[in-house]
């Protein structure tokens, strides 16, 4: 196959239109997804009828378990938020109610619902109630989450929570919205819970989420000569592919985390004490984060200078190869 | 079985079941305890009746009422309380989660006022998959101030989906009496959002069950949603571990002048001595064959702990890893 260029947005697009041609049981609730303001949904409506893609009123929370209740009732909704700090507002009916289902009934039912935030972390100039990047809050509660790094992955991951059984909270970080890949394969399912190695090395492996995939192999081309990086992206956060995470520190024996969420109890954390208790490394490793409990502050440069970026990133390179 | 027999049979079925599990609640067998549903009885009988085995309920923490008179089986719900894996739940959902899904029972919930927005959708996949099913939404008085639960009776109406919201006005959310907890009165909640709503006798079985019919029959035939405000009591605490306390929200004489409206006898009195003697001998033996049932069953191994958690089988990271 030739390559083709293909939108971060686009896949999506494709993903949700493919997965409800393919199985009528798949619907679509958020606001003003009739025309597609966030560009998740645009033509869908059309296609589909304002009966399977519904444009809901401004109650989050009511939609959030409308969701539940018709999964219950053998529909496979996908429910999308415009803001990434939606989460927080219906936090009670995803991770109290659509969540604890399954196990609460002894496994009499699951909740096949998938949420998606197009444009979570910063949109640049959106503050601090439009900025968060809450991927690690719901991995740490358990909910199947995933943070698509490319166009190519943001299709086969979306496919892949929708299909899966449980609820799946899928993150389309602000970052890579508008990037684009070339395809050189017909598009396909990705597994959930199977990182992928972005780019091979042998001196130290850079765990990179989301957006800040492309900063890591920007970092690694720029210190091509001095080391050898390797960039693992785990694209789904739980369940974690720490198999995949293992095989590339047996190759390098370093670590840096790079992750756009605050630092304590960020999934940065996470990895870092995962490895410390399981696995070997030749130096200690690092994080580079959001400070400790961050808000975004509004101003361009203070907006940036929360977030971690590729500069951040190569000097915890360097401090780590030292 | 007469329609009044049937309803005094079901009102003793719940009546007894509840009287046992708060013995069993003091015997240390259910921990936890329970919210009892003794006085209500009326409600859940009369609504329930209305039903057919399809449609679908969402239920409370003070949900035993309910469920059983959905139709779920007396022995597996006295297991699911005290923790067998013969229990509905396998154990794992206990009193404020018990549901049968077989049963289109979508669950007692412990979070007051959930129940409304997942019936919401369970009607709106109704709708959608051609069925005729019709969704039923218990609630309290004090859900009333749930937000969530406003926002579902938007969604209802707005859409004209089959669904019931029956609202068991006990005149508290635990201490907390209806007059200061409710501005305005409870069915002007449902004025506000057009809902065609009615106050019904919530002592009175026959009574509940006609509103019943009438709202269920429209909601089956097209007509949209219903809300009916049934009046009760609810004869006992809160909870069963209010009775050590010094509980003095409630007058005595208050209490009794509600008993002295006990559905059972308000039931009771329409049925020939000898038909409600017979009733009585019948739902003694199933409940005492319920709580045989109930406490043959095993405990769950600790090692199952979490299964179920996920619909997939995935097994998440223990405690400690080796
Ligand atoms: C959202 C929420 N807030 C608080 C609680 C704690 N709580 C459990 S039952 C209850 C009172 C509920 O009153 P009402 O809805 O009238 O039902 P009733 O107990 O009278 O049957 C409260 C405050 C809860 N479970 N959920
Ligand atoms: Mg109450």
């Amino acid at each position: 196959m030739a390559g083709v260029a293909l939108s971060y947005l686009r896949a999506l697009n494709r993903a949700l239109g493919d997965e409800m041609d393919r199985d009528p049981a798949v619907c679509l609730f958020g606001e003003d997804v009739g025309l597609g303001v966030s560009g998740l949904t645009g033509g869908l409506q059309r296609r589909f009828g304002a009966d399977r893609v519904v444009d809901m009123p401004l109650s989050e929370q009511a939609f959030t378990s409308m969701a539940t209740g018709a999964a219950l009732c053998g529909q496979r909704p996908v429910v999308e938020f415009q803001i990434p700090s939606l989460l927080f507002l219906t936090l009670e009916q995803i991770a109290n109610q659509a969540h604890k289902f399954s196990l609460m009934t002894g496994g009499q039912c699951s909740v096949p619902v998938t949420y998606v935030v197009p444009g979570s972390g910063s949109r640049a100039g959106w503050a601090g109630q439009h900025s968060d990047h809450p991927y690690g809050m719901f991995a740490h509660l358990g909910i199947k989450t995933v943070v698509p790094s490319s166009a190519v992955d943001a299709y086969g991951l979306l496919v892949s929570a929708i299909r899966d059984p449980d609820p799946v909270v899928v993150f389309a970080p602000a970052g890579v919205m508008a990037t684009r890949d070339v395809q050189t394969a017909p598009l396909r399912p990705v597994p959930l819970g199977v990182g992928r190695v972005r780019r091979e090395g042998t001196d130290v492996t850079v765990v990179a989420i989301g957006h800040l995939v492309p900063a890591a192999l920007e970092v690694a081309g720029r210190l091509a000569a001095e080391a050898s990086i390797e960039v693992f992206d785990p694209r789904t956060l739980h369940p974690f592919d720490w198999a995949g995470l293992r095989a590339s520190l047996e190759r390098t024996g370093r670590l840096v985390v790079v992750d756009d969420s605050n630092r304590s109890c960020g999934i940065g954390a996470e990895v870092l004490a995962t490895v410390a208790e399981e696995m070997t490394l030749r130096a200690p490793p690092k994080r580079v984060t959001r400070p400790d409990g961050a808000v975004l502050p509004y101003a361009a440069v203070l907006d940036r200078a929360v977030q971690p970026d590729a500069d951040d990133l190569e000097a915890a390179v360097r401090a780590v190869l030292k | 079985m007469t329609r009044a027999a049937s309803l005094y049979r079901t009102m003793r079925l719940v009546r007894r079941f509840e009287e046992r599990a708060i013995d069993l609640v003091t015997a240390g067998e259910i921990v936890g305890g329970i919210h009892p549903y003794i006085g209500q009885e009326a409600v859940a009988a009369g609504v329930c009746a209305a039903l057919r085995r399809t449609d679908v309920i969402t239920s409370t923490h003070r949900g035993h009422g309910h469920v059983l008179a959905k139709g779920a089986d007396p022995g597996r719900m006295m297991a699911e309380l005290a923790g067998r894996t013969t229990g509905l739940n396998r154990g794992r959902g206990g009193s404020m989660h018990a549901a049968d899904l077989s049963l289109g029972i979508l669950g007692a919930n412990g979070i007051v006022g959930a129940g409304g927005a997942i019936a919401v959708g369970a009607a709106w996949a109704a709708r959608r998959s051609g069925s005729d099913r019709v969704a039923v939404s218990f609630f309290g008085d004090g859900a009333l101030n749930q937000g969530v639960l406003l926002e579902a009776f938007n969604l209802a109406r707005l859409w004209s989906l089959p669904v019931v919201f029956v609202c068991e006005n006990n005149g508290y959310a635990t201490t907390l009496p209806v007059d200061a907890s409710t501005a305005g009165a409870v069915l002007g909640r449902a004025a506000g959002f057009a809902l065609p709503a009615v106050r019904v006798d919530g002592m009175d079985a026959e009574a509940v069950l006609d509103a019943a019919a009438d709202a269920v029959r429209r909601a089956r035939s097209g007509g949209g949603p219903a809300f009916l405000e049934c009046v009760t009591y609810r004869f006992r605490g809160h909870h069963t571990n209010e009775a050590g306390k010094a509980a003095t929200y409630r007058t005595e004489e208050e209490i009794a002048g509600w008993r002295a409206r006990d559905p059972l006898l308000v039931q009771g009195a329409r049925l020939p001595a000898d038909v409600r003697a017979g009733l009585d001998a019948e739902v003694e033996e199933a409940v005492a064959a319920a709580v045989a049932y109930a406490l043959a069953g095993p405990v769950p191994l600790a090692a199952d702990a979490l299964d179920h958690l996920y619909a997939d089988g995935l097994v998440p990271r223990g405690k400690v890893v080796a």
